[in-house]
């Protein structure tokens, strides 16, 4: 068989069902081979929209997401989304074509060096030098991108290897000694756990995207509910807790909820679980949750005590964890005085917005989005006030619901994003909540969704604003626009002429309309909220500042 | 303060560049390295040496090193009882009428003239940390023009 042979089949043979991508010279006996394949090949209008379709794809299934692209600048053009694969630990295999072997260092045309560009943006990555090699390494990124703490793994195939020709056998077992994550948690650990949580009296879950990828999000509700704690997460970890749950409190963080910032400031025990005390969720780490013994739950042991000092680390898989936990809790701590507060906080401070009859709020858009689709869509946004608002108003009631670019914000994620997501979930609504600034980074992906048939309903909260950037610009740069009022394209016209269905609503009475009508098209929809100009996502923790100390009138 | 850490790894290309690329994302100066071949060809050792004032960076770097596919084992002997070694090459003059002071002196730390040619001598030392750094201080006074250190490896 050839290169090109022995990698289709072996990506046939991993299950692969759809791969995102674009040709170039160097990858040609790949694409040669995939005519003849039963992998459905997406072609993507840019190779960034390619690794962030195979990103969402993941998100969305769990399965590893594929992209291709050739060398050099199909290669750098993969690197935003390799990097956000990598801040958010997704599954995913990139796959790039090279130079001739014995041209590489040669600058040779469309030659750049990817396995060295994408050290520091991948979990792993090889560059294949002998066709020999070939069918084992792409058995061992697979493996590599699935396992663990999943992340991006990067193949680089000279052209020649892809046209030389070896037997092939395919590993059945892979083995990678420098490579064992640990799965089950240490029992005396899991013992000490027990015995904080027995002991506690204000107990909090602090939950992130770990546990949507381990797939222990009932685990998560068993032990919340055994020991009456609340539930806050990340926004990575949004839907691995039903956002309609009693014990939910919502996203904390920078622009989380006040009573979930309250309650993890006053907590006595965090159970952090899959989640990594990033700063947007610590504020000022100094100053973070003063009274709480932290028990830190992750597959990473590099994400414990790195920036928060933990009491009780305790490395493996969340669910097998939780369940040693669950077994473990033979004493339930009395929580009932701690609910009460919570309870009360979520009365005294509730998300809000002030509403205006003649202007369309942005946040009562996805609030709208929310109903029509009875929280059942699966909701991807760009990066910004849309995030953010997506965030606070719709709520996630299963895992994989909300995908969205959270350790690296890359706007531009979420119209690709959502075209991966439709082609793994065809049976739900995907909803791209969008900011006027962020669509414009991919929007050249209308034409693929369209041109595949992959209905996907995108909602620009148009204000005209790189809007996250103004109000950071209002609040602390004394209201000095610098660069973030936008000129934009008649985005109705725009959509048309890529065959897709554009509306514009600017009264807020056709909003719900509107949605409605977008979710029974069977096309992709652009629909345009021209929304109030100066609306800021509150509250809101300024940079450095402890998460209790929030800002924003009404919080 | 300075650490010497010892890493196992796969014998393949682009070892060197992950865990280098480790230390230099943070800002460290590795100050010295030695990496070779084991006992077994499928392996190298490196030893790291690193000036790293936070513990907990350090920790850190530790904790991704080992995180690394091609990494096997990391271990910190700073603290550890271990043996150390370092080998350098020094020019030195070496004019008759410094010659015998010179030799000496060598004898005393056990160094060795390697060549001699015109009035420089190329010496040899092997030995822990302190002792090179004692015999480079006097080493000063006959004028080292050349110095060229293996950097050193460790072993517990």
């Amino acid at each position: 068989m050839t290169g090109a042979q022995i990698l289709i089949e072996c990506l046939e043979r991993e299950g692969v069902e759809i791969m995102f991508g674009y040709p170039g010279g160097v990858v040609l006996p790949i694409f040669d081979r995939l005519y003849d394949s039963k992998i459905r090949f997406i072609l993507t209008r840019h190779e960034q929209g390619a690794a962030h379709a195979a990103d969402g794809y993941a998100r969305a299934t769990g399965k590893v997401g594929v992209c291709l692209a050739t060398s050099g600048p199909g290669a750098t053009n993969l690197t935003t989304g390799i990097a956000n694969a990598y801040m958010d630990s997704i599954p995913m295999v990139a796959i790039t074509g090279q130079v001739k072997t014995f041209l590489i260092g040669n600058d040779a045309f469309q030659e750049a060096d990817i396995t060295g560009i994408t050290r520091s943006i991948s979990k792993h990555n090889f560059l294949v030098k002998e066709v020999k090699d070939l069918a084992r390494v792409i058995r061992e990124a697979f493996h590599i991108a699935a396992t663990g703490r999943p992340g991006p793994v990067v193949i680089d195939i000279p052209v020649d290897v892809q046209q030389a020709e070896c037997d092939f056998i395919w590993p059945e077992e892979v083995s990678i000694r420098g490579y064992k994550p640990t799965l089950f948690g240490h029992p005396g650990q899991i013992k000490k756990a027990a015995k904080l949580i027995a002991e506690s009296k204000r107990p909090i879950l602090y939950i992130g995207g770990g546990v949507i990828i381990s797939e222990a999000h009932r685990e998560v509700k068993e032990l919340a509910e055994t020991i009456a704690a609340p539930v806050t997460m990340t926004m990575m970890g949004l839907g691995a807790f039903p956002g309609t749950h009693e014990l939910s409190l919502g996203m904390l963080g920078m622009h989380g909820t006040a009573y979930a910032n309250h309650a993890t400031m006053e907590s006595d025990l965090i159970i952090a679980i899959g989640a990594r005390f990033d700063d947007r969720v610590t504020g000022r780490v100094s100053a973070f949750a003063p009274h709480a013994k932290i028990v830190h739950i992750d597959i990473d042991p590099t994400s414990i005590s790195k920036t928060v000092e933990v009491d009780i680390p305790i490395v493996g898989d969340a669910k097998n964890i939780l369940g040693q936990l669950l077994e473990e809790i033979k004493k339930k701590p009395d929580t009932k005085k701690w609910l009460e507060q919570v309870k009360e906080w979520k009365a005294t401070h509730p998300l809000r917005y002030r509403h205006e009859d003649d202007k369309i709020k942005p946040q009562f858009v996805i609030e709208q989005i929310y109903e029509a689709t009875k929280g059942e869509a699966i909701i991807t946004t760009e990066v910004g006030q849309n995030q953010m608002w997506s965030c606070q108003w719709y709520k996630y009631t299963k895992p994989r619901t909300f995908i969205s670019s959270g350790g690296l914000g890359t706007m531009g994620f979420g119209l690709p994003a959502a075209m991966g997501v439709k082609l793994g979930c065809p049976e739900k609504t995907v909803f791209d909540i969008a900011g006027d600034g962020s669509i414009q980074m991919n929007i050249q992906e209308l034409m693929t969704v369209v041109c595949n048939k992959i209905p996907v309903k995108v909602a620009i909260l148009n204000n005209g604003y790189l809007g996250m950037v103004r109000q950071w610009q209002e609040l602390f740069y004394k209201r000095r626009y610098s660069s973030t009022k936008l000129c934009n394209p008649d985005f109705v016209k725009l959509a048309e002429s890529y065959g897709a269905v554009g509306m514009r609503v600017t009264k807020k009475d056709d909003v719900r309309h509107a949605i409605e009508k977008a979710i029974e098209i069977d096309n992709t929809v652009v629909i345009d909220f021209v929304v109030e100009e100066e609306e800021n996502v509150y509250p809101m923790v300024p940079a450095g500042e402890a998460i209790n100390r929030m800002i924003g009138g009404m919080a | 303060m300075k650490h010497t850490i010892s890493v196992i790894v796969e014998n393949k290309f682009g070892v060197l560049a992950r865990i280098a690329g480790l230390f230099s994302a943070r800002g460290y100066n590795i100050s010295s390295l030695a990496v070779s071949e084991t006992h077994d060809p499928a392996i190298s050792c490196m030893t790291i040496v690193v000036d790293a004032d936070d513990e907990k960076i350090l920790e850190q770097i530790k904790k991704q090193l080992n995180r690394l596919v091609d990494v096997l084992t990391v271990a910190d002997f700073t603290k550890k009882e271990h043996v150390e070694r370092e080998l350098i090459l020094a020019k030195v003059t070496c004019a008759p009428k410094t010659k015998a002071k010179l030799e000496s002196l060598l004898d005393k730390y056990e160094a060795k003239i390697v060549q001699r040619k015109n009035n420089t001598a190329i010496l040899e030392f092997m030995g822990a940390q302190l002792d090179i750094r004692q015999l480079l201080h006097e080493l000063n006074q006959f004028g080292i023009k050349e110095l060229i250190r293996t950097g050193k490896i460790a072993m517990a």
